[in-house]
């Protein structure tokens, strides 16, 4: 682990640079995917990445530079050209930085069982071979894939202020999906994948229930084949914790990024519906709604102790009892908006800036058991599991997917139904909350896959939540 | 470039041993990238980054690595003498293969092209000039893209390309926009003067008292660039033999002949004349490929790993079956005509964020974002605030298409995820008979 600190730190203390602030982060990473998909292994991938992001800060303009070339003449050469990009843009650029506090923090971040050996690459194969042996014959199972991807980055942020922050982690990204059609129709059904990940261990595959879920998994996707689809009209909803994580991440996590509400990613990610004159007075939910930023579940994919700019992160509310109080904004957008942030200021690697970003965006447990909340719906459905997402670029009307339904009548959960749909605007929706689940029904969950930014970047955010109910949603089902 | 890319696949095939064979791909590029927010640049840098992916194969096992190269000649090549060190301790460890497939032709494929591009100064200077009183926001991504790819069988390909892609909008103060983009491999400043002066015209537009409209089924017309999100969500999957064989495309419908689209309707994978390379990242030729003609299915996109998987002839598509080059035909609307044709009903500049409400029906959803008009007897009337649409193809390009535009668009994709992208599309517009909105 951190291997590669000793020559980082001479290097970058042999750097030499007329700005009045210049930084290094180096990142190392190394992924491994696996996959056997209808009982054949595919080709093994592997990947080693590494490389570093000089930025300098020059009369207040900054400005990067990033290179795979970090020999001492390399990263001079980076730092120079940073410097020489900074210059080029002074007289158009949009912020002056000279007042911006700089960090000298330093400290070392780690995983969770981060040194604990993970099982050999043929185990690893056995056992996805053997999940996806699982999967009972039957001619409309057309498709199935178990597969495991494994991740860990090695990050290192130094800076002419003394900084020097460090951080190891390992992440796990388990996953299962079987699709059955009957040539008409298909359906599919998932575990893990694009909804779970998690930083530490091997015993990240068992709390995602991998083994032994194949045949679950595959009977569900041949229920939802015979299952009729899902009735419109208005219903009580219950969104189980495998779609809430998608609820909070499109209609919370992105509206409170401060870089929207600022305005940079009005060309592509989208502005917001929310205003920065909204914090401290809009009341975003019921007073069931309890929203956190916290990097202190270990085990949660965005848990760290400082961000990419070296901003110490704390559990934070953005909103509590329903009433917005702070943004995801990182110390720049703090610096330009005057608003008390978090520290989510990210990138997704060497070769991209880091901008605002969700990290861990959590719903807090409310009181009632998974029954409780069935009991308490009188006209409702079940929904679990995100397929499809979409929201308008101000975060606001959203139609979001499941790949499972059941319709909940007079307290108890009946029949499945397939193509499960709802819409609503986010501005509305988070004040129909009527009941949120306690503790038995939390999960830690989280995606690989955020994207954002102009260079585009994808990062792993975290969101746990408990089950939830909303009152009265437009749900609807597909065509066939 | 060129030449470090030639000393990797000799260095790769020097350590080769009896019975391996190889294949690496090779990917660079240096961008210089600079947001704007405001007419003012919010964050700029450079990029300067390469990478090698190996594929090795013995008895009909493969495994790939692909490594960052730091331009140093000596660690590069360790770092590729590793990862095929790792990558033959793996092979072992496998079963055999049943889907390898290896091409085993000596192609030969060249491409350069070295147009200047445009200094940053200029850039800046003409964009203040410009555009210095405007609330405009974007990004200017510019610099060369290398792709290469070399086989132990002697296949050998190389592409290079300066480019550069400003994807910009510009916002009204009320909160309305209008989107807009100057990309290509020559870059003209007149060209981009016009390109903002047509983009302030609409802006204009959107100065006038918004429309809001009710859910209900509209006619519609579908500019190019609204288009292309729709081709965006055909690509993810749409062609792809191996999601048509598992039930995973959107197209299923059409391609078991269950359904059909417009007779305007022709698609083709359109690589010879694109800005792509002429290989794919397998390393076999791009073939123009006919995919939907007169509204039936034709081929599909198929990939080595897929005709081995399921008995059919690979067309040179990538391992993910999705198209780089899609090109829908011309219909025969002139663009003069559009609001005339239109009569009453949206004028759609673009779509944002669609998605399948259900898939196997192709029917999706999505919403309409920058410059959307109501359009009253020909005439603008004013914009329309953010309307979400859900519909099926088989609806939107079947049953409900009235014509497409005769001039087409082409579109070169603005995707800078992990590297900047060589994609493009080459499509018209659409009018619409009804267009289901429904929120």
């Amino acid at each position: 682990m951190f291997d590669s600190s000793a020559l980082l730190r001479q290097r970058f203390a042999a750097l030499r640079s007329t700005a009045e602030l210049f930084s290094l982060r180096h990142v190392k990473q190394s992924h491994q995917a696996l996959s056997v998909r209808r009982n054949v292994a595919e080709p093994p991938f592997f990947s080693q990445d590494e490389g570093a992001m000089l930025t300098v800060r020059v009369n207040g303009v900054e400005a990067y530079a990033a290179t795979a070339d970090l020999s001492q003449a390399g990263l001079q050469r980076a730092l120079e050209q940073a410097e020489a990009l900074a210059r080029q843009i002074a007289p158009h650029s949009l912020l002056d930085l000279r007042d911006q506090p700089v960090t000298n923090a330093r400290h070392d971040h780690i995983s969770p069982n981060f040194e604990q050996p993970v099982p050999s690459l043929a185990d690893c194969l056995g056992l996805l071979a053997a999940e996806s042996a699982s999967v009972p014959k039957d001619s409309r199972l057309v498709d199935w894939q178990a597969n495991l991807g494994l991740t860990l980055v090695e990050q290192t942020y130094l800076n002419s202020a003394g900084a020097e922050l460090r951080h190891a982690q390992r992440f796990l990204f388990p996953g299962l999906g079987v699709t059955a059609s009957d040539g008409q129709d298909s359906q599919s059904r998932s575990l893990g994948r694009d909804n779970f990940g998690q930083q530490g261990g091997f015993e990240i595959i068992e709390r995602c229930g991998l083994v032994g879920a194949a045949r679950q998994v595959a009977d569900e996707a041949l229920q939802l084949l015979l299952a009729p689809n899902t009735p419109s009209g208005p219903r009580d909803l219950l969104l189980m914790p495998d779609q809430m994580m998608l609820q909070i991440h499109e209609s919370i996590g992105h509206p409170l990024e401060m870089d929207r509400i600022l305005g940079d990613e009005r060309n592509y990610a989208g502005t917001s519906f929310v205003k920065a004159s909204d914090f401290g007075h809009l009341q975003y939910g019921s007073s069931l709604l309890n929203v956190t930023f916290d990097p202190t579940i270990g085990e949660e994919l965005a848990s760290y102790s400082f961000d990419d700019d070296g901003t110490p992160a704390s559990k934070q509310f953005l909103i509590r009892d329903g009433l917005l109080l702070r943004p995801l904004g990182g110390a720049l957008s703090q610096f330009r908006s005057g608003l008390d942030g978090v520290a989510n200021s990210r990138a997704c690697g060497w070769n991209r800036a880091p901008i605002d970003r969700m990290a861990n965006l959590n719903i807090e447990p409310g009181d009632q058991r998974l029954e409780q909340l069935v009991q308490g719906i009188e006209h409702g459905i079940l929904m679990r599991t995100n397929r499809s997402w979409s929201i308008d670029d101000a975060r606001n009307k959203f139609q979001f997917g499941c790949e499972f339904g059941q319709l909940i009548e007079n307290g108890e959960l009946k029949g499945i139904v397939k193509n499960p749909n709802y819409r609503g605007i986010s501005a509305q929706f988070w004040r129909n909350l009527s009941a949120v689940g306690d503790r038995s029904t939390f999960q830690v969950l989280g995606t690989p896959n955020c994207g954002k930014g102009e260079p585009n970047q994808v990062v792993r955010v975290g969101h746990a939540s408990p089950a939830c109910v909303f009152r009265q949603i437009d749900v609807f089902g597909g065509d066939a | 470039m060129k030449h470090t890319f030639e000393t990797l696949v000799r260095d790769v095939r020097a350590a080769l041993q009896a019975g391996e064979q190889f294949t690496l791909g090779y990917s660079a590029e240096q961008s210089q990238f600079v947001r704007f927010n405001h007419a003012k640049v919010r964050q700029a840098g450079e990029v300067s980054q390469a990478s090698a992916q190996l594929r090795l194969v013995r008895d009909g096992r493969q495994a790939e690595q692909q490594v960052t190269l730091s331009g140093d000649v000596q660690l590069d090549r360790q770092r590729l003498a590793d990862a095929l060190a790792q990558l033959r301790q793996t092979l072992p460890l496998l079963a055999i293969d049943p889907y390898l497939r290896l091409d085993e032709s000596a192609w030969h494929s060249h491409s350069l092209q070295e147009q200047p591009l445009p200094e940053l100064d200029e850039v800046l200077a003409l964009l203040d000039g410009e555009a210095g009183d405007l609330d405009l926001v974007g990004i200017y991504a510019a610099g060369p893209i290398c792709r290469g790819f070399a086989s132990s069988f002697g296949a050998f390909g190389w592409h290079q390309a300066n480019s550069f892609n400003f994807d910009w909008s510009l916002f009204h103060e009320n909160g309305q926009a209008v989107k807009a983009n100057y990309a290509g491999q020559l870059w003209n400043a007149d060209d981009f003067t016009e390109r903002l002066r047509q983009a302030r015209e609409q802006l204009g537009f959107l100065g006038r008292p918004a429309v809001t409209l009710k859910p209900g089924s509209y006619r519609a017309y579908l500019a190019p660039a609204a288009m292309d999100e729709i081709a965006g969500m055909l690509c993810w999957g749409g062609f792809s033999a191996q999601a048509l064989a598992t039930g995973n495309s959107a197209l299923q419908r059409l391609y078991n002949a269950d359904a059909r689209l417009s007779p305007l309707v022709s698609v083709t994978e359109q690589v010879s004349g694109s800005l792509s390379p002429a290989f794919s990242d397998e390393g076999a030729p791009r073939l123009d490929v006919p995919l939907i003609q007169q509204g039936e299915a034709q081929q599909r996109l198929i990939s080595a790993r897929s005709a081995a998987e399921f008995e059919l002839q690979a067309n040179g598509a990538d391992s993910y079956e999705s198209p780089c080059a899609l090109s829908l035909a011309p219909g025969n609307l002139a663009n003069e005509q559009v609001l005339e044709r239109l009569g009453t009903g949206l004028y759609i500049s673009n779509l944002w964020y669609l998605n399948y409400s259900d898939l196997p029906a192709a029917r999706m959803t999505g919403l309409t974002r920058f410059a959307t008009f109501w359009v009253e007897n020909g005439q603008i009337q004013g914009p329309v605030s953010t309307m979400r649409f859900d519909d099926s193809l088989y609806s939107l390009l079947g049953s409900q298409l009235e014509d497409l535009t005769r001039e087409r668009e082409m579109i070169l994709s603005t995707s800078t995820y992990g590297q900047r992208s060589t994609g493009s599309s080459h499509l018209p517009g659409a009018l619409v008979k009804g267009l289901t909105l429904t929120l």
